[in-house]
């Protein structure tokens, strides 16, 4: 034919056939003045935490794109594994595709083992993916859990590099929320004053950061339980109306009414049948 | 970055002379897809992770095949080679295509999950045989 090709099974994976004419059309686009469409970020607070018991993950709940909020309460902290959650920033679709992998794989490897997964294994997981593709992937996730060695923290960034600490934040409120948690932090809190840091620390980043608000999800991990607080505070609560606007019934009076009968018969009756199965 | 040879990395075609280069399945040029023709479109990757993304599984194997020859010896990754090569043999007829099942389980990807696994086409919602 036109030319000799090796003859291949179609490719699976990320493909890049497109690139060249999204890029082709980017530029035609900005010409005319117009904007390419914008992913859907989660401009977001995240923050974790080591208490004395185990691990606090929290987050806010807003999804924006561009200049708009897409999800007013979408929830940004994934399973990975019972043991291990794992809060996202970033483009929203990476954040939530690499969690679910990152769970997927590490309960095979949990199968294979035999034992509960380790915080650790996880981080090794994501930091590795993460780099493969360079930080194209766009998601900056705060992963802590409670293992056999203890509870465990580790931020991970979106090229890859990743960091364990006793408490991090991440996303476009992290400054705020840095600066509650550097004012107030202290090793070893209990239970209830650590909960209390976390949801301050992400209330700062909502009525701080453009890109963060609505309610503020908990997730507390500690060796005997989990508890997933959604939500656990509703920071901004929607307005309520004072009075009602709706026009009573009879305020517009009716002129005059015409009724017209519209003649229609059945010209053909087919049945096709749903598969319920 | 090292030019010389790059169109052959990129691609997997032999080019007919006579016939325009970036021709795409049907002899003519992907205009939709690849763009207007050039000799840069041509020899430059449309994107920067398209020639690591290709060649990832390879670089993969060298780099493992080397750590285990400086551990273990030459042996072992002699021995693992001729089981991958005695495991790519096994095909069905000519014009169907392997399931790869001995190769995946020597690899350690029947139990890895990854991007070739969601993003292969088969997992679009209502496109299912009946």
């Amino acid at each position: 034919m036109a030319t000799l090709s090796v003859c291949q099974i179609p490719s699976s994976g990320f493909s890049f056939d497109y690139c060249k004419r999204n890029a082709l059309l980017e530029a035609e686009i900005t010409k005319l003045g117009f904007n390419a469409p914008a992913a859907r970020k989660t401009g977001t607070t995240i923050c974790g935490l080591v208490f004395k018991d185990g691990v606090i993950l929290g987050a806010d709940t807003r999804a924006t794109e561009g200049m708009v909020v897409a999800d007013k309460n979408c929830s940004k902290i994934h399973y990975i594994s019972p043991n291990i959650y794992c809060c996202g920033a970033g483009t929203a679709a990476d954040t939530e595709m690499t969690t679910q992998i990152i769970s997927s794989n590490l309960e095979l490897h949990s199968l294979s083992t035999g034992r509960l997964p380790r915080v650790a294994t996880a981080n090794r997981m994501l930091k590795q993916m993460l780099f493969r593709y360079q930080g194209y992937i766009g998601a900056a996730l705060v992963l802590g859990g409670v293992d056999c060695m203890g509870p465990h923290l580790y931020s991970i960034y979106p090229h890859g590099s990743t960091d364990k600490l006793p408490y991090v934040t991440m996303g476009s409120g992290s400054l705020a929320a840095m600066a509650v948690f550097e004012d107030r932090y202290k090793p070893d809190m209990e239970e209830e004053v650590a909960k209390q840091l976390v949801r301050d620390a992400i209330a700062a980043g909502i009525f701080n950061d453009l890109g963060s608000g609505s309610n503020i999800d908990l997730c507390v991990i500690t060796k005997s339980k989990v508890d997933y607080l959604r939500p656990h505070d509703e920071a901004n609560k929607k307005g309520v109306r004072a009075g009602s606007y709706r026009y009573k019934h009879g305020t517009t009076g009716v002129l005059t009414k015409t009724v017209v009968p519209l003649d229609l018969e059945v010209l053909e009756e087919t049945v096709q049948t749903m598969d319920t199965s | 970055m090292n030019t010389r040879g790059l169109r052959s990395q990129l691609k997997d075609t032999v080019a007919v002379t006579g016939l325009c280069p970036q021709a795409g399945a049907y002899g003519v040029q992907d205009t939709l897809r690849k763009g207007f023709t050039s000799v840069k479109n041509e020899l430059l990757p449309s994107h920067p992770l398209e020639l690591s993304e290709k060649n990832f599984q390879l670089n993969q194997d060298k780099m493992n095949f080397a750590t285990l020859r400086n551990i273990q010896g030459l042996h072992a990754p002699l021995k693992l080679q001729m089981e991958y090569r005695a495991a790519r043999q096994i095909q069905r007829l000519p014009f169907l295509q392997s399931s790869n099942i001995a190769l995946d389980t020597l690899r350690g990807s029947d139990e890895y999950i990854g991007f070739e696994d969601i993003l292969n086409g088969k997992n679009v919602v209502g496109t299912h045989m009946r």
